[in-house]
C-alpha cells in the first residue's frame, strides 16, 4: 500500500464492537510507530471512564483523554472525551465543543472526521471499525473529497456490521481491511 | 458517488468575522474556529442560499436576521442540573459557606436559556437562602435570555431534569417547582424572583458586580486561549475574596494568569477559590 503522502494524523471511530478490534490493533503496532492516532468511540458516560487506562495497558504509546487547546503530538493517543465533540484547529490543537449530538452520538465520528480532513486533508488516514450507527460514513465522504485515506474494517470481521457497511455503500472506498490488514497498514506509515 | 461538500474557506470566515465586528460590534474574532466555522457553514447550508454572497447580504442588510444568526451560531446546550455530581458538591459543600453571608450574589455567565440558573434557585431555595440570594444571569444573546427570564421550558424535558435532580440530591418531587400547561413547564415565580437577566458579552464587556460565586461552564472551550485569559481576568475581578469559580468538566484555569490566587476547592468537578 504505497503512499503518495505521508500520512500525519489517524483518526479511529466506533460505536459498539469497535473497543475489541482497538485492543487487538494497538498492541501489534511496531515500537517505532509515531504517528498521532484520534480515537473517536460512542461512549457510555457513567460506566466507561477507564477507557484511557485500558488502552494505555495495551500499548507503549502515550495514551489520554484529549483536552482543548491541547496540541497533537508524534508518539501520542488521544481519546475523545465521552460528551463532548472533538475538533481539530488549524494550528493542530485540539477543541472540543458541546453542541448538539449528531447522529444520536456526542463524541461524533463525523464531527472529528470533518474537522481532521479539512485541516490535514491527504495527510489523514481515517479508519471506521465496528458499529451500530451510521456514525462515520458523512465524514469519510467529506474526507475522501480533501484527499484523505479512508480504511474501512471488513465488515465480515466486524462484531457489528452496521457501520462499516453503509461507510462501505455510501463511499467509492477500496481499502475494506481485516484487523491484521490495519496493522499492516498502519506501521506502513 | 459523492458530491463536493459546500465549505467557508478559513479567509473567508476571518474576513466575514471581521465586517460582524465592524457592523455590529459582535467580536467573534477569538471564537474556537473549527467549532464556530462548522457551526457557521451549517447554518449557511440549512437557509438554502442560492450563494455564499447572497447570504452576506442577507446578513448585513437584516439586523433580526443578524441576531438569530448569532444564536444559531453560538452554542445553546443546557439542561438542568447536567453533571449532577457537581450540582452535589454545590449543595453539600458550596451552599453551606455561602449561607453564612448577610447576602449571596451568583454570577450565572453565558447563561442561555436558563437552566442551569433555575437549578440553582431550586438548591438555594431549598437550603433556605433563596430571600438572600440574588442570582445575575447574562448571555450576550437577548433571544436566550428573554426565554431564560420567562421561566419556561419544554415539559417533555422535565424527566430526564427530575432525574439529574434526584442524582444531584434533591429529595422533594421536582414537579412542585412548576405548573405543566400543555407542553409547556413554567417555573415558580418565586425563583424567578431572585433573578437578574441581562445581555453581556464576555468578549467586550467589563465587570458590574461583585459575587460569591460565579459559574461559566462550558463556554471557555469555544473561546480561544488569549480570550479565554481575558475573560477569566474578569472573573478574577468580579469574585469576592474566599469566592468560588465553577467551570465545565473540561475547563481550566491552570495556564491562565489568575491560577496563583486560587485553590482547587474541588478539582473533579472545577471548582475553585480565590485566596487573595
Amino acid at each position: 500500500m504505497a503512499q503518495d503522502e505521508m500520512i500525519e494524523l489517524v483518526i479511529i471511530g466506533g460505536s459498539s464492537g469497535s473497543l475489541d478490534a482497538i485492543l487487538k490493533i494497538l498492541p501489534a503496532l511496531d515500537p517505532d510507530f509515531v504517528t498521532p492516532i484520534i480515537i473517536v468511540l460512542h461512549r457510555n458516560i457513567a460506566s466507561d471512564s477507564m477507557l484511557e487506562e485500558v488502552l494505555a495497558a495495551r500499548t507503549r504509546l502515550k495514551v489520554t483523554e484529549a483536552e482543548e487547546k491541547e496540541k497533537i503530538t508524534p508518539g501520542h493517543i488521544y481519546v475523545a472525551p465521552p460528551d463532548y465533540h472533538l475538533l481539530i484547529e488549524k494550528d493542530h490543537t485540539l477543541s472540543l465543543d458541546y453542541s448538539e449530538k449528531v447522529n444520536y452520538s456526542r463524541p461524533s465520528i463525523d464531527v472529528s472526521i470533518e474537522s481532521a480532513a479539512e485541516i490535514y486533508g491527504r495527510k489523514l488516514a481515517c479508519i471506521i471499525l465496528s458499529g451500530a450507527n451510521a456514525d462515520g460514513t458523512k465524514g469519510v465522504v467529506y474526507a475522501e473529497n480533501m484527499g484523505s485515506k479512508i480504511i474501512i474494517q471488513d465488515p465480515a470481521e466486524a462484531l457489528v456490521t452496521f457501520m462499516p457497511e453503509h461507510a462501505i455503500g455510501h463511499t467509492s472506498v477500496k481499502n475494506i481491511l481485516s484487523i491484521q490488514g490495519i496493522i499492516l497498514f498502519l506501521n506502513s506509515l | 458517488m459523492t458530491t463536493v461538500t459546500s465549505k467557508i474557506e478559513w479567509d473567508e470566515l476571518e474576513s466575514l468575522l471581521v465586517d460582524i465586528t465592524d457592523q455590529y460590534g459582535y467580536d467573534f474574532s477569538q471564537y474556537s474556529k473549527a467549532s464556530l466555522q462548522r457551526r457557521i457553514l451549517s447554518f449557511y447550508l440549512k437557509g438554502k442560499f442560492s450563494s455564499y454572497a447572497e447570504f452576506k447580504n442577507r446578513l448585513f442588510d437584516d439586523a433580526a436576521f443578524f441576531m438569530y444568526f448569532v444564536e444559531e451560531v453560538t452554542v445553546n446546550v443546557t439542561e438542568m442540573f447536567r453533571d449532577p455530581a457537581f450540582y452535589k458538591i454545590l449543595r453539600k459543600k458550596i451552599l453551606p459557606i455561602l449561607a453564612t453571608y448577610p447576602f449571596i450574589r451568583i454570577w450565572h455567565a453565558g447563561c442561555s436559556t436558563g437552566e442551569e440558573v433555575y437549578s440553582m434557585a431550586i438548591m438555594l431555595k431549598e437550603a433556605n437562602i433563596l430571600h438572600k440570594s440574588l442570582l445575575y444571569a447574562t448571555d450576550l444573546n437577548p433571544t436566550v435570555v428573554e426565554q431564560a427570564k420567562s421561566g419556561i421550558f419544554k415539559v417533555n424535558a422535565m424527566q430526564q431534569y427530575s432525574e439529574n435532580y434526584i442524582n444531584s440530591g434533591g429529595q422533594k418531587d421536582f414537579s412542585t417547582y412548576y405548573r405543566a400547561n400543555y407542553n409547556l413547564a413554567k417555573f415558580d415565580e418565586e425563583l424567578t424572583s431572585r433573578m437578574v437577566f441581562s445581555t453581556h458579552n464576555l468578549v467586550s464587556d467589563s465587570s458590574f458586580n461583585e459575587f460569591q460565586l460565579i459559574l461559566c461552564r462550558n463556554v471557555l472551550i469555544y473561546f480561544e486561549k488569549k480570550l479565554q485569559s481575558r475573560v477569566l481576568e474578569l472573573f478574577d475581578k468580579s469574585l469576592d475574596n474566599l469566592g468560588f469559580l465553577a467551570l465545565g468538566s473540561k475547563e481550566s484555569i491552570k495556564f491562565s494568569s489568575i491560577v496563583s490566587s486560587y485553590i482547587p476547592f474541588d478539582a473533579k468537578e472545577k471548582i475553585w477559590r480565590k485566596m487573595k
